[in-house]
């Protein structure tokens, strides 16, 4: 599968579209109110860019890829994978994922687990074996390709993810939170990966805590609060008149600091 | 096809991964193995119970697998996250369901190829007979039963969310039916109106497993079943799980993974 080649449907179209896309979780337990994740988000990534999706804890980050990856169904609007409804599995085959805080199958080492997915895309046998080869050393990880997962350290396990969300050479990234739990290595490893993605045409969707990674990989950024779009545009923009993209940040989510001119 | 087959590899590969199988399998070997040499006398009638317990054993210990190993499939995706990154490449939800059902139900397949293979030669060393189209028989009617289990557990695991309640209900109702089912319409008869009709709708709902089990044609050396029987009982079975199937991807189509 010659993917690398396939051309972009054009430069600037939108991969990655959500539209008034509002997500209500129904409580179980009596008499709590419905809890509403989004209200009416209205996000597009285009191709070729890295895109930090940014805002604080509850934000509803996890809710937006949730239902870009057809887990959760919206509430009412839409969403749209290269111009394809989500709720059709064939909008995921070109797409890489990396979900928050996720556990492998233990009883397999990283070479199965990776050869099982790539037969879920269905490589070639020949193909997967010189794609797990390229993964295992990107990662770093093939000194411990034939050890089971339940072995592996959560920063190993962490890069088992990240192998796994490039195992079908996607077109589109889609990674909750990727350099968590890494340490300041693992994480400079990450942004090199992700530059090289972006190098190769691949469009990256992700989402961090950590400003400062953010300032130096994206292009642009949307900052949401509460299920709602606040901001996005170019780092630059954004950080505007502000000294840094966090102080910009916490005024835009209604913290402003003392420094703040 | 693939995509069901990959999955249903990796709860193959589980199942053998791990302790449960082999601490049963031995578990049923010596017990049958000790009560064999207890028999000095070499008394006909000994054989007979002889082949009696190790089928009860058997019996038992298939269901613990099948009910135990199906039971845990969902949830433990659920609980350990694996789930996200599985349904976030192009595999449908129904390709995942059935791909855990082949899995769970293969897997109870080899697992009773062991089982049998073991009954025989243990009744074959002590009788000196070799009836393996009655074994063969018995044994493909068993793992025929074990898909309808294997599918109901399966459905069980989306409504009980906890794998261990899903366990225990499950194994109340199938050794429930295997137990009193086929009595449940004499049963009914004994009861006032309303609970009457109830009873005999539970009865003609119900998989009646117990059709599948030929133990006591194989203790008492009994001829075949007749083929046309035999393919009757097969499509009985499909047919129920077939049914459980269809209900476990329509309720697991509809559920949030989070
Ligand atoms: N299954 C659920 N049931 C009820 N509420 C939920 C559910 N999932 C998420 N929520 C709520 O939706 C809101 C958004 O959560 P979400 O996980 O998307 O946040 P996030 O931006 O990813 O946060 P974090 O940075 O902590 O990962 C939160 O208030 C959360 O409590
Ligand atoms: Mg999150």
């Amino acid at each position: 599968m010659a993917r690398d080649f396939e051309p972009f449907e054009s430069a600037m179209s939108a991969i990655l579209k959500t539209e008034k896309l509002r997500v209500e979780f129904s409580s179980r337990e009596f008499r709590q109110a419905t809890k509403v994740a989004l209200t009416g988000l209205d996000l597009e990534v285009n191709a070729g860019e890295i895109f930090g999706f940014l805002g604080p804890n509850g934000a509803g980050k996890t809710t937006t890829m949730n239902v870009l990856l057809g887990f959760v169904p919206p509430t009412s609007g839409a969403a749209y994978l290269f111009g394809i409804d989500v709720r059709q599995p064939i909008a995921r085959q070109r797409i890489g994922y990396l979900p928050e805080l996720t556990y492998y199958y233990k009883f397999l080492t990283a070479e199965e687990l990776l050869r099982f997915y790539a037969k879920i895309f269905s490589l070639a046998p020949g193909e997967t074996d010189k794609r797990i080869d390229q993964l295992l050393k990107l990662v770093e990880l093939e000194h411990a390709r034939k050890r089971p997962i339940k072995s592996y350290s959560k920063g190993m396990q962490q890069r088992v993810g990240l192998a796994q969300a490039l195992i079908n050479n996607p077109d589109l990234l889609i990674l909750d939170e990727p350099t968590s739990g890494l340490d300041p290595l693992g994480r400079m490893k990450v942004r090199e990966i992700i530059q090289r993605l972006k190098n190769e045409g691949k469009t990256v969707f992700f989402s961090s805590h950590e400003l400062g990674e953010v300032e130096t990989v994206c292009d642009r950024v949307a900052i949401i609060h509460q299920g709602e779009l606040k901001a996005v545009g170019r780092v630059n923009e954004i950080t505007g008149k502000h000294a840094s993209l966090e102080k910009a940040f916490l005024e835009i989510i209604g913290y402003p600091t003392p420094s703040t001119p | 096809m693939n995509n069901i087959f990959a999955v249903a590899s990796i709860v193959i590969k589980e199942l053998y991964r791990r302790k449960d199988f082999y601490v049963l399998f031995i578990l049923t070997a010596l017990i049958c193995l000790v009560m064999a040499t207890v028999n000095i006398f070499n008394d006909k009638h000994i054989i007979r119970y002889l082949k009696e317990i190790c089928l009860l054993l058997i019996w038992v210990a298939s269901l613990v697998i099948a009910i135990s190993t199906t039971a845990r499939q969902i949830p433990a995706e659920r609980e350990n996250r694996t789930l996200l990154p599985l349904l976030a490449k192009p595999l449908s939800r129904t390709q995942l369901i059935l791909g855990k059902f082949f899995g769970c139900w293969i897997a109870c397949g080899l697992a009773l190829i062991c089982f049998y293979g073991f009954f025989g030669a243990l009744s074959g060393s002590r009788e000196h007979l070799w009836p393996l189209m009655n074994y063969m028989q018995a044994a493909f009617l068993h793992w025929i039963m074990l898909g309808v289990v294997v599918a109901g557990v399966l459905l069980g695991s989306l409504v009980f969310a906890a794998p261990s309640s899903n366990s225990t209900i499950s194994f109340v109702v199938v050794a429930g039916i295997l137990l009193v089912g086929r009595h449940l319409d004499k049963v009914a008869l004994t009861m006032q109106e309303p609970s009457r009709s109830i009873v005999y709708s539970v009865y003609y709902a119900i998989p009646h497993l117990e059709l599948f089990d030929l133990r006591d044609l194989i203790i008492h050396n009994w001829p075949l079943v007749p083929w046309k029987i035999f393919s009757l009982a097969i499509l009985y079975a499909l047919a129920y799980a077939t049914a459980l199937l269809i209900a476990t991807c329509v309720m697991f189509r509809r559920k949030a993974v989070n």
